[in-house]
């Protein structure tokens, strides 16, 4: 029913907008998905700065034993695959869609090294007896119960989140591939790459709380 | 005749022979409404049940039906199921999701699919609470608002409960960004968001609250779930947590919440009084934007939850304020319903009766709240009886009349029938003599200094419980009345045909019940939602949709 049209008295018609392939609406309320993740993650960096201002000193001491470098590696990884992921959608809407998919693929593995060097922190971390309900952390200062409790639950709700990004960039293929994403119709990558922008965004805020306010 | 949604349907994946499966995996937004009303009001009966039980034990003083255990957990189910399970999903997911494409001259929602799992959400959200009902350690008995460090600590199965809250909040997100995107895609070509019914201003300000606010309970909840299953420490005060944050976080939403419950509300009632008083509504556009308002400042007064929580003074007087300031966008309505109703031909038919109804005791409910909203008081009438009254006043009082004024108004709508007139005026004024009969005692008891969440309390309080079971009698019966009055119009009333109160929007000009996608034709609006000249509706339209007048 393409261009279907709504008549007024006077016999003009008026084209009706329909709830089936409705771009604008897609990205719209893709974004109104993201407004929520952001309220969501808002709760918690206003948790966080709450217990700083009343443990400034504790919580630097503490995040010097993150590992800056590792933190730092995967804060320029996750920019680059921002990136990558751009371009990856400009180029499906030039039609270059192997190059398009290449590039996905490529985004794609940088979310996996990603959290392959997040668990490796992680790892060190529980090794040395650092982790929620822990008798070791538990000993330690109130301050440091509190910021390693904030890290392992926003750091590990980032790490959800990159992981729900490698679901949607296979499932991304896998439509490029059966023609479901094409040329002139990307809504689907769009807001997937919408949403790898979203959590790499919440990541660059996620380094220097952890990180950096040791430094 | 003609074929109408009850006939045929889309599914999410293929076609089925199974009725049933036919329903559950229906994609059409009006069948989902109704998946959504049998179960919500299924569940409202379950909470019902359970306040029974609390007014039958609260009928004399000392113990005589349930421990005091027992009664924690009953306060506790009854207060989650009437707000997770019913009332937050509630006019939204239930008229709105039927009425909002129709009111729009739109086909479905923007996300067919998605709200269909928004239902399903649902559902899983609903089994993980009740579950709970059948493990070791019992339904939780934190009272609905969870607060910690209790709920950090009790034995009883609040995981479950707030697993379920949380899963909940998600299918309550998702159709907020359902029903926002529709909102501003789907509107019949020449309706501005100024042509718009003003139930649709309710869903869109209730919509925006579902996606704003949702998510910050949402991640409360989870922390207590990481906590007790993690230790993580964030609001446990041996770690270094601080319980009353929980109290904010928690705040934060719910007190939006409560506007989200009652905005379609009133959207409700902006609906009905013009269609019985047969006159245009008055300051259409002031009551658009005090919903809109109501919406925005609603943010920004959880504190008055707190006033004995320990926040600091400034804080208080500042949340103190606010809470003022949202009387007025809520005055205004009330103002410009009444005159409304002014000089207007009044048809005093059952929907009628129950909004004004709902209108009066909102009235007693939002006052009460502006004076547990003054400081002074509130440090008095905290967590005493006075409270509870307040806000039955305002949900049940308010939003559950308006509820069940807006399914007898779109009664015919849905069903192609019409109810019983006598049966539904009976079943209203059961309901409006014993709800007042019922909550309006507590008013009494609640200042004198009965204090809430009590299995017992000392024998000069008695005469006001006894009134109060009375009235839970009447409630629960006129409550019976409208459901008996429901199916018996189902099986025997009369067609209805597609307009049979003289409406004015556009739901009014298709058949009743609707076809599979609403309109064949979609119509042009560039007309106001409620024009009526001499007591007749000003606009019509001829078979193709194309305006004859
Ligand atoms: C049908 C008639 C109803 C009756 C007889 C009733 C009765 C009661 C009673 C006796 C309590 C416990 C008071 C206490 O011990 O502190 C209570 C609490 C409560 N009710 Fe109702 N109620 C009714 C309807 C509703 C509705 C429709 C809602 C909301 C949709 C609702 C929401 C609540 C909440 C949130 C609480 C507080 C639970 C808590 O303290 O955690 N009730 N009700
Ligand atoms: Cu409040």
């Amino acid at each position: 029913m393409e261009n279907e049209l709504a008549y007024d008295v006077q016999g003009k018609g008026h084209p009706v907008s329909d709830y089936k392939d409705d771009y604008n609406g897609e990205k719209f309320g893709f974004w109104i998905f993201l407004f929520t993740e952001g309220m969501m993650f808002g709760a918690l960096f206003l948790i966080f700065a709450i217990y700083f201002y009343r443990n400034m000193e504790v919580f630097a001491s503490a995040s010097s034993e993150l590992n800056i470098w590792l933190g730092g590696i995967n804060t320029v990884i996750l920019l680059v695959s921002t990136y990558t992921m751009g371009v990856a959608s400009i180029m499906m809407r030039q039609g270059k869609t192997k190059l398009s998919a290449i590039l996905v693929g490529i985004t794609l593995l940088m979310a996996v090294i990603f959290l392959a060097i997040k668990a490796s922190e992680w790892s060190v971390d529980i090794t040395q007896g650092i982790y929620p309900g822990s008798e070791i952390l538990l000993k330690k200062d109130k301050g440091e119960i509190l910021f390693f409790g904030l890290y392992f639950v926003m750091t590990g709700l980032h790490g959800l989140h990159i992981i729900g990004g490698i679901a949607l960039m296979t499932w991304v293929l896998l439509l490029i591939r059966s023609g479901g994403i094409r040329e002139d119709h990307t809504i689907v990558m769009k807001n997937v790459t919408l949403y790898w922008d979203f959590v790499h965004l919440i990541w660059i805020v996620l380094f220097p709380l952890f990180y950096m306010i040791g430094v | 005749m003609n074929r109408s949604f009850y006939d045929e349907t889309h599914t999410v994946f293929g076609e089925h022979k199974s009725k049933i499966l036919q329903w559950i995996f229906s994609v059409d937004h009006k069948r989902i409404a109704l998946l959504y009303s049998g179960v919500m009001f299924t569940l409202f009966f379950f909470a019902v049940g359970a306040a029974l039980t609390m007014r039958a034990e609260l009928f004399f003083p000392g113990q005589q039906l349930i421990e005091a255990q027992t009664y924690n957990q009953t306060f506790t189910f009854h207060g989650v199921t009437m707000i997770f399970l019913f009332v937050v999903p509630g006019i939204a997911a239930a008229l709105g999701n039927f009425m909002l494409p129709l009111m729009l001259g739109a086909r479905d929602l923007s996300f067919p699919r998605l709200n269909l799992l928004s239902w399903w959400l649902y559902i899983i959200g609903v089994i993980t609470a009740l579950s709970s009902l059948m493990t070791a350690h019992g339904f939780a008995d934190t009272g609905w608002t969870f607060y910690a460090p209790y709920s950090l600590k009790t034995e009883t199965s609040v995981i479950f409960t707030l697993s379920a809250a949380f899963i909940l909040g998600l299918s309550s997100i998702l159709t907020g960004i359902n029903f926002v995107v529709t909102i501003h895609r789907l509107r019949a070509p020449g309706m501005d968001f100024f042509k718009m019914p003003l139930f649709v201003w309710g869903l869109y300000s209730t919509a925006w609250i579902q996606v704003l606010a949702t998510p910050v309970v949402g991640i409360t909840l989870l922390l207590v779930i990481l906590e007790r299953t993690l230790g993580i420490g964030i609001f446990d005060p041996t770690k270094g947590g601080d319980p009353i944050l929980f109290e904010h976080l928690f705040w934060i939403y719910s007190h939006p919440a409560v506007y989200l419950m009652i905005l379609p509300g009133f959207g409700i009632v902006s609906e009905v009084l013009p269609v019985f008083s047969r006159r245009t509504i008055f300051g259409y556009r002031s009551i658009a934007l005090s919903s809109a308002s109501i919406a925005g400042i609603g943010y920004l007064v959880w504190g008055h939850h707190m006033f004995t929580s320990g926040i600091s003074d400034l804080a208080r007087i500042i949340f103190s304020f606010l809470t003022f300031l949202v009387a007025i966008p809520t005055g205004v309505k009330i103002f410009d319903w009444i005159a409304t109703l002014y000089k207007g031909s009044i048809i005093l038919a059952t929907p009628m009766l129950w909004i004004l109804g709902s209108i009066i005791n909102f009235t007693i409910g939002g006052l009460t709240g502006v004076v547990l909203g003054a400081l002074g008081t509130d440090i008095h009438l905290h967590d005493t009886y006075f409270v509870v009254a307040h806000f039955h006043y305002t949900i049940l009082g308010g939003v559950i009349f308006m509820f069940i004024g807006g399914l007898h108004y779109w009664y015919p709508k849905i069903t192609g029938k019409l109810y019983d007139e006598v049966r539904g005026r009976i079943a209203f004024i059961l309901m409006f003599v014993g709800f007042n009969m019922l909550w309006f005692p507590m008013f009494i008891a609640g200042f004198l200094g009965n204090p809430r969440r009590y299995f017992d309390y000392l024998p000069t309080f008695s005469i006001y419980h006894q009134i109060a079971g009375i009235g839970a009698v009447l409630v629960a019966s006129g409550l019976l009345f409208v459901l008996y009055n429901f199916y018996k119009g189902v099986k025997e009333g009369k067609k209805a045909g597609a307009n049979p109160w003289n409406g004015t929007t556009l739901e009014w000009h298709i058949p009743s019940p609707p076809p599979l996608e609403n309109f064949s034709k979609i119509p042009y609006v560039d007309f106001d939602p409620y024009e009526y000249e001499k007591g007749e509706a000003v606009v019509k339209f001829d078979e193709n949709f194309r305006r004859i007048h």
